[in-house]
């Protein structure tokens, strides 16, 4: 019987373009040559809420703020960081130099949660779910810091056009400090996990390779970019807020380990001394942080008033923790709503290496390839497997897909 | 490559493109205590120039990074920035750079640069299908977030009549155009 007779049936199981375990809603469709992957396509756009549009038509600039903010649930920070900056390059309001400083620590909050998370999620797409809970339980400390500082673990509404919301002031210090000091505690023995263990080692190195080459033809920026060797980092190469007076390097894997491969164990590496990074940053900010108001305009109805009647247009570059976060806004005198409002996210064109990446992988390494671009990751739900020599097609759901992942640690490790 | 200085670059761009260049301002803010400067320049071209200017930018830096395309409905017009970032990878030295283009509403085409920078696709794919700004010779013109059952001929960022407002439901505040249809 000729391969492909009686298999030509296609079959598709319908998996919701939503799955609640997970963050936002991809689709991928892998051309595989038996567990070979050959090709790969990207489907976005399932969740696409029209933002920008809003910001265009129905909100004013301060409200959009809060929009921003929605953007996405862990990187809460860094839009509206970018977005107010843009507004603030558009209408030449400079915020105070206290402000900066806080906007600063908030961000670098942020960075820690995000890396730690991310770090839990890749180490449960490779079915090592003790250090999955390992991590997380660690991510609640900074959690506590955030809720602590900021007033709530998620959408903190720290940000204003002109400066911030809260305060952060010398008696929170000691509390702030307690916390970074419990994670440069366990630093040493996260390093250790992450890096030395046997069986990450195994799931991670010399997989999802993307050459420096193809990094930057492709756009690649934040943490994926920088494993791959590219030193590009908005806090270092045109710094903003606080980070114009500290001095940020980009932080390379060849810093550690002398060699740049650009696999997914050199993402982890760029990651964990990210972490480190953080922590420092924040103490530097927190002892150079200059007294002074938080505000450029406290009175919102002024403020408004004065966004109402701006002219301009301006461009806001945060990093986020997933790489770098661009805004640009256009604003029309007379018009209460932005006149034009475009948003790029780092995952944006970090997709756009998810078919170099994945060439050449076998189906069991797509969800720990794919989650080390710390995408908003549920991508990995929706595959569609088309197998080249049977000429079948089929719709490979998360569980079954993250079971191959299991399946081949465990091969592994025998 | 010696890296120039934002008038010097300035100054390139008008002796590289002759007519084809309409004009350029270099915006400068000061940040925190230090006080270091945020760069930023932007240039306007022809569209007949646009091309090169872009192969021109590709000259100053290798592998130019390029953001993203925004776009406004200016009436009868449509303009497109292409947000680079040159000079990247040392302290302080990275150059934000706007390069800006218009099109008349009546010939909505802008070549493709996929072929100078691989990674354009899919910021000229969201372009082509939010603005309905043609970009010729595209590899890959599929739509990228705007779902099949969109009709064609409906672009959410214009400001015309061919907006999205016919497909809009009621939000709150807002009244619907055309018919006054309950529920």
């Amino acid at each position: 019987m000729a391969v492909g007779e009686t298999e030509k049936a296609t079959f598709t199981i319908p998996v919701g373009p939503i799955h609640p375990a997970l963050k936002e809603p991809i689709r991928l469709a892998l051309t595989v040559d038996g567990e070979e992957i050959v090709d790969a396509d990207v489907f976005v756009g399932q969740v696409h809420r029209g933002i920008e549009w809003l910001g265009m038509n129905r909100n004013n600039p301060i409200q959009s703020i809060y929009t921003a903010e929605r953007i996405c649930g862990i990187c809460n920070i860094c839009h509206p960081f970018s977005f107010v900056m843009a507004v603030e390059h558009a209408t030449g309001i400079t915020p105070p130099p206290r402000a900066d400083y806080i906007r600063a620590i908030t961000a670098e909050m942020e960075r820690i949660h995000s890396h730690l998370l991310w770090a839990g999620v890749a180490a449960h797409e490779i079915g090592f779910d003790t250090i999955f809970h390992l991590a997380w339980r660690v991510r609640e400390e900074i959690m506590d810091l955030i809720e602590y500082v900021t007033g709530n673990r998620v959408t903190k509404a720290m940000f204003q056009i002109g400066g911030v919301r809260r305060d952060i002031t010398e008696e929170q210090f000691p509390r702030i400090r307690q916390s970074l000091d419990y994670y440069k505690s366990i630093f040493d023995q996260l390093k250790k996990v992450f890096l030395d263990d046997k069986t990450i080692r195994m799931r991670t190195k010399n997989v999802g390779i993307l050459k420096r080459e193809d990094a930057l033809k492709l756009l690649t920026c934040g943490p994926s970019g920088r494993a791959s060797g590219v030193p590009k980092d908005v806090r270092q190469d045109q710094p903003y807020a606080a980070y114009a007076d500290l001095d940020v390097k980009a932080i390379t894997p060849d810093i550690l380990t002398g060699t740049v491969v650009g696999d997914v164990y050199d993402r982890i590496i760029v990651r964990l001394l990210e972490v480190k990074q953080s922590i420092e940053i924040i103490e530097q900010c927190m002892e150079k942080m200059p007294p002074g108001p938080l505000l450029a305009q406290p009175k919102i109805a002024v403020l408004l008033k004065t966004l109402t009647k701006a002219e301009g247009e301006g461009i806001g570059r945060a990093e986020a923790p997933r790489g770098e976060v661009v805004h640009y806004v256009r604003m029309e005198a007379g018009r209460e709503t932005l006149a034009t409002w475009k948003v790029r996210a780092p995952t944006y064109v970090n997709l756009m290496s998810v078919p170099t990446i994945l060439k050449g992988m076998q189906i069991a390494d797509v969800p720990i390839t794919f989650a080390s671009l710390d995408p908003c990751m549920s991508c990995t739900n929706r595959v569609v497997v088309t197998d080249r020599a049977v000429g079948r097609k089929s719709v490979m759901d998360y569980e079954r897909l993250h079971q191959l992942s299991i399946e081949k640690t465990k091969e592994l490790q025998l | 490559m010696e890296k120039l200085t934002p008038q010097a670059i300035i100054d390139s761009f008008v002796t590289e493109l002759g007519d084809g260049f309409f004009g350029g301002s270099i915006r400068e803010c000061e940040v925190a205590v230090k006080k270091n400067k945020f760069r930023s320049l932007w240039i306007e071209v022809k569209k007949s120039a646009f091309r090169h200017a872009v192969e021109h930018i590709c000259r100053l830096q290798e592998y130019p990074h390029l953001a993203i395309i925004s776009s406004s409905d200016l009436g009868t017009e449509v303009e497109l920035i292409y947000h680079f970032t040159i000079y990247y990878g040392y302290h302080l030295q990275e150059l934000s750079l706007g390069l800006r283009v218009k099109l008349p509403k009546n010939d909505l085409t802008i070549p493709t640069i996929t072929d100078l920078i691989p990674g354009a696709i899919f910021t000229e794919r969201e372009t082509q299908e939010m603005m309905g700004v043609e970009v010729v010779d595209i590899p890959d013109g599929r739509r990228l977030f705007i779902t099949e059952n969109v009709p064609e001929g409906i672009y959410p960022w214009r400001k015309d009549e061919t907006g999205p407002e016919k497909l809009l439901r009621v939000l709150p505040g807002r009244k619907p155009k055309g018919k006054d249809k309950k529920g």
